[in-house]
């Protein structure tokens, strides 16, 4: 796909996290929405998957370390096609194969159990070393937050899979600055994230607009050419990016759309479209 | 007993994890820097591309082996059952349980026969936490057979396990050409008809021990090797209980969410009879030589023989 297409995709992508999350009267739609061109990106262009067969054995595996982005994960297989886009709908209610943080045992084409911070990092360095070991080809994707990296366990997982040379592995860290406490300096940083993953043995790509398709395209180009080492992207992103009132606020976090705000947030989507 | 051959139970662990390595290619062994003490150093020494140290860091190494578990391989997982099922408790919930992954956490040093480390390292609460998670089964090794046993069928199981050893060398009890193990099944050891004991680990040959001294007095008990804590034996533990109509219960674990309390959820819902948990008495451990930290607790033949003696007074 061409940039301009993959921008048309992910633009879809935030109309199915506005619609998931209005559905389910909550959820993380800010997040999601920040997530939306790097998961886009992945699932259009960078993985070797399948959407017919979601557990072929050599397919390329997501870990969305950040769990409660699950809409923006969620809109991505819709829109893929490892479900129909109408169960979006069904985010969050009793009996849905969407939780509200991803369940591998729920939902076609999730990898990995996580929405706990800092333990899909962990998973995913498992799944690479399993790939090393036997001999599969698959490579690995785990998608963390700014804020997540606060956990002492991502930075266990970081150092395991830096002393092992796991790249097959491509950590992405979507810095979009906010967490639900406030901006990630005002509550606890974990800057500088770039120095911090490279002293623990990664090689590392800083990407300074990560919501961006051509950037995007580059790093993940730069990830699998790198070898000897596994390598974290460092993506800036925008929170809430496409919707304008849920832009970079903390606020929109963890909240969902009333009834207007959905109306609006659709017709916002809909002209970029 | 003191003529009865003894091996500690984690040293059954690395070694049928050897044994299972040379037949199996699909599973790999985690430690965390406690390799000579858990014994999975057997394993490094014997195949050392299918062991992963995760250094000091029992988080991660639960997430790792969910990791691998997800290809479809089997993950062993192994630390002291205080790091194990205590500080990586929700990792194991969220990461190995909820997922219902293929890991067998090979937790050992558990209880207070950790000896001179003391109350930090001597879990006793590890039992309680892992049977309240969904789908975890949870196995609790008498002997050296039964330890043996217990890995096989954890490899061979689809799911989750827990298997707790322990660090002190203890009686093999379970030395017989027909002796067969079986999940979730448990055996009587010893018929009885005056009164219950359901053990599990090193209780077991105590329980064993005390029943013959109970039988010099006259009194006929019954003894229970319940190695399966999830999912409890019901059938077992009730058709015992209707024919002595008392229970004892030991363990060396607290008696707040052991075995002791999944023997009365049972007896509770289908056979209501007076029971008495030996256990560590919702207390701390100390330091001291093992065999004597069991004596000062009561987690020896004397103490599951006067629990029998103020159950049948």
């Amino acid at each position: 796909m061409t940039d301009d297409q993959l921008k048309k995709v992910a633009n879809e992508v935030r109309k199915g996290v506005i619609i998931g999350t209005h559905a389910a009267k909550s959820g993380h739609p800010g997040g999601s929405l920040g997530a939306a061109d790097i998961m886009t990106y992945l699932y259009f262009e960078e993985m070797n998957i399948d959407p017919a067969d979601p557990h072929k054995a050599d397919r390329d595996r997501f870990v969305l370390s950040k769990g409660h982005c699950a809409p923006g994960l969620y809109a991505t297989l819709a829109e893929r096609g490892y479900f129909p886009k109408e169960d979006l709908e069904t985010l969050r209610h009793i009996g849905s194969h969407l939780q509200g943080h991803p369940n591998m045992n729920d939902t076609p084409g999730v990898d990995m159990s996580t929405g706990s911070l800092g333990q899909g990092i962990s998973a995913a360095v498992g799944m690479a070393l399993a790939a090393k070991h036997w001999g599969d080809t698959y490579r690995t994707y785990a998608l963390l937050g700014d804020g997540e990296i606060e956990e002492g366990q991502v930075w266990e997982a970081a150092m395991f899979a830096g002393n092992h040379q796991l790249d097959n592995l491509c950590v992405i860290v979507d810095h979009n600055g906010l967490q639900i406490d406030g901006t990630i300096e005002e509550v606890n940083s974990a800057m500088p994230i770039a120095d911090k993953f490279r002293a623990f043995k990664f090689h590392v790509i800083e990407v300074a607009d990560g919501n961006d398709m051509a950037q995007l395209r580059a790093a993940f180009a730069e990830a699998r050419e790198t070898t000897g080492a596994p390598t974290c992207i460092v993506c800036e992103t925008v929170k809430g990016k496409g919707v304008s009132f849920m832009e970079n606020q903390v606020g929109w976090h963890g909240k969902a759309p009333n009834d207007e705000e959905f109306e609006q947030a659709m017709a916002e989507l809909s002209k970029e479209a | 007993m003191a003529d009865v051959k003894k091996i500690a139970t984690r040293q059954s662990y690395g070694e049928a994890l050897v044994e299972l390595g040379a037949e199996h290619d699909d599973f790999v062994v985690f430690d965390a820097d406690l390799a000579a003490a858990t014994q999975t150093g057997k394993f490094k020494a014997a195949y050392p591309d299918r062991f992963f140290d995760a250094g000091i860091a029992e988080s991660n190494m639960m997430g790792l082996a969910a990791g691998v578990a997800t290809t479809g391989r089997v993950a062993f997982a192994s630390t002291f059952a205080m790091f194990a099922a205590g500080r990586a408790f929700e990792q194991v919930r969220n990461s190995i349980g909820y997922p219902h992954l293929n890991v067998k956490v090979g937790a050992t040093h558990a209880g207070i026969s950790v000896g001179e480390d003391g109350a930090t390292h001597q879990c006793n609460e590890d039992i309680a936490l892992m049977r309240t998670i969904p789908g975890m089964t949870v196995i609790v090794p008498a002997d050296d057979v039964e330890a043996r046993a217990c890995v096989r069928a954890a490899y061979e199981y689809e799911g989750p396990v827990y298997m707790r050893f322990g660090r002190l060398a203890t009686p093999v009890i379970n030395d017989r050409p027909d002796y067969s193990f079986e999940i979730g099944k448990g055996i009587v050891m010893r018929e009885g008809a005056d009164v219950t004991i359901v053990a599990c680990g090193l209780m077991v040959a105590a329980a064993l021990e005390a029943a013959e001294k109970l039988a010099a007095d006259g009194i006929d008990a019954e003894v229970i090797d319940m190695h399966t804590i999830k999912p409890i034996d019901a059938e077992t533990i009730i058709a015992s209980a209707r024919k002595t109509g008392k229970v004892v219960t030991a363990e060396e674990h607290s008696v707040i969410g052991g075995l002791g309390s999944a023997v009365c959820d049972v007896l509770a819902e289908s056979c209501p009879v007076p029971v008495k948990k030996v256990g560590v008495q919702d207390v701390y451990g100390e330091s001291g030589p093992a065999v004597d930290l069991l004596k000062k607790y009561g987690l020896d033949a004397d103490g599951v023989e006067a629990a029998v003696r103020e159950l049948l007074a």
